[in-house]
């Protein structure tokens, strides 16, 4: 009822001991589209939904590396992100610089939420309107973060912020006490079938999703396109197996994959998966 | 009354040389391995080199501290560089990004004397030789170092464009394989061990090609 009066201002509390601009601010992460992570004993992964405004134009970078052992997954003002992530970039390579040793992920998201929280106590400034994902390697094992606009922080399993994140949070919720031992490949595979259900219906490919891992042995990187739509290929046929055993959608789908796949090898192997879930009996 | 002078100077001469070449496809970049402070050895066993992009190789000879420092520098600006523009520098550009960060240190230098090496866009090889406060140029070969002295003749007397050596040559890239000047340089470091008592343990020889980064070691007299 009285929210206008006290909502100018990020330096004026609400009777009821509340921030409002803090709060909107928190609200722009929600109007993002979705990113997602998920974190195992070894590996961490971020995926995100990527959509183009219009045809015409390429979409906006969500995952950005922070070092070899960090990477960052937004949803929000991006704007905000880009400047937060050269932050975290910088913060990486001035400790490397004076301890020759990788920054301790948790010692990163300390500064990030108290940099936050710095522009949720000065009237000439606003709030960062963006929630990030960070994901990292350090001595203590594999980490995952959420850090908030409002300068909060917290450690996840697994987590997804942005729009339509309610449905990837469901799938997670489900399946999450398994991450911790789980396989790379699992992981990844798990990490699109949450981003599946937040693009809810629209189908999976890998022009509308960026995937990223971090793992023992593995700097960060971002997955490319091919990789990550033969990844979707290799679990949608499958999925597409399990459901009803529709032989000419399976056969289409798997001469689809013997084409994109880079050699015989790869759709072979791929047929030999799908007689090995009891789908379709398919002679190569 | 004359001027009072310091008691206690910040550098220090750590000695050794170091020789670049650059090939038509190829660059040979190598320094000795010896670390000495005055007349004593302090190890015989120290890198000079520093991989500084994926096609960009530095030795540098002065006083090891500063060389130290301004290898961390450079290498952090090259991650920075990487983060902003998605690719690695190429040596055309670390090599003006070093003759300015010496320059910043205009009127404290570092006590570095540098000589870069790597393949330019193009693949061909590149040299470029610096002196302590960044004036820099590109070259076909070049030394540095205590030893800098006893080798530039000889790399002059092998490697210079003979017609005419009396105009001002443009000392392009070398015509030799890239194993004949591998040997060049092996012979000019044992050339310059007899004489010059700074240098001397080991060379250490990188050679960069379109194959990637190929590190080796020769002996040299250790007295």
């Amino acid at each position: 009822m009285f929210r206008n009066q006290y909502d100018t201002d990020v330096t004026t509390w609400s009777p009821a001991g509340r921030l409002f601009q803090v709060e909107y601010a928190m609200e722009a992460v929600k109007q993002g589209s979705a990113a997602i992570g998920l974190r195992s004993k070894t590996h961490v992964v971020l995926a995100c939904v990527n959509k183009a405004n219009s045809e015409l134009s390429s979409h906006q970078k969500k995952i950005f590396k922070v070092d070899d052992h960090i990477g960052v997954a937004i949803a929000g003002l991006t704007a905000d992100g880009r400047v937060l992530s050269r932050y975290m970039r910088s913060e990486c390579i001035n400790y490397n610089y004076t301890y020759e040793s990788p920054l301790p992920v948790g010692r990163l998201v300390v500064q990030l939420a108290d940099k936050a929280q710095v522009c949720t106590q000065r009237s000439w400034k606003r709030p960062y309107g963006v929630g990030l994902l960070v994901a990292g390697l350090d001595e203590s094992g594999a980490h995952l973060y959420y850090n908030c606009p409002s300068g909060n922080y917290f450690e996840y399993q697994a987590f997804a912020i942005g729009s339509r994140s309610q449905a990837a949070k469901t799938y997670l919720e489900r399946k999450f006490n398994n991450f911790t031992a789980s396989s790379r490949e699992d992981l990844i595979k798990d990490a699109l079938i949450a981003t599946r259900e937040s693009l809810q219906g629209e189908k999976l490919r890998s022009s509308v999703c960026t995937i990223a891992v971090v793992g023992v042995g593995e700097p960060f990187h971002i997955l490319d396109q091919e990789t990550v739509q033969q990844l979707i290929d290799t679990f949608e046929i499958v999925r597409e197996e399990e459901t009803a055993p529709a032989e000419p959608e399976a056969a289409a789908e798997q001469d689809a994959a013997t084409d994109q796949a880079s050699g015989a090898d790869q759709g072979g192997a791929g047929n030999q998966g799908g007689a090995d879930q009891g789908g379709s009996p398919m002679d190569i | 009354m004359t001027k009072q002078h310091a008691n206690w100077s910040p550098y220090d001469n750590n000695g050794g040389s170091c020789v670049a070449i650059a090939g038509s496809d190829y660059c040979v970049i190598a320094a000795d391995t010896r670390m000495s402070t005055g007349y004593n050895i302090l190890t015989r066993d120290y890198s000079k080199i520093s991989h500084l992009a994926e096609k960009c190789v530095m030795a540098s000879s002065g006083f090891q501290a500063d060389v130290k420092a301004l290898q961390k520098v450079l290498s952090a600006r090259h991650l920075t560089y990487q983060h902003q523009h998605n690719k690695q520098m190429s040596c055309p550009a670390m090599a003006q990004l070093l003759s300015n960060t010496l320059y910043y240190k205009r009127f404290f230098p570092y006590y570095s004397f540098n000589v870069l090496g790597g393949l330019d866009s193009e693949g061909k090889g590149c040299v470029f030789t610096y002196d302590a406060v960044g004036s820099y140029e590109r070259v076909g070969y070049s030394s540095q170092g205590s030893g800098s002295t006893l080798i530039m003749p000889f790399l002059d007397n092998q490697l210079k464009s003979p017609s005419p050596l009396l105009l001002p040559a443009q000392d392009a890239v070398t015509p030799l394989s890239e194993t004949e000047a591998v040997d060049l340089v092996k012979t000019v470091f044992a050339s310059a061990t007899e004489r010059d008592i700074y240098t001397g343990d080991k060379v250490e020889i990188v050679i960069l090609n379109a194959s990637g980064i190929h590190r080796d070691f020769m002996d040299l007299r250790k007295d």
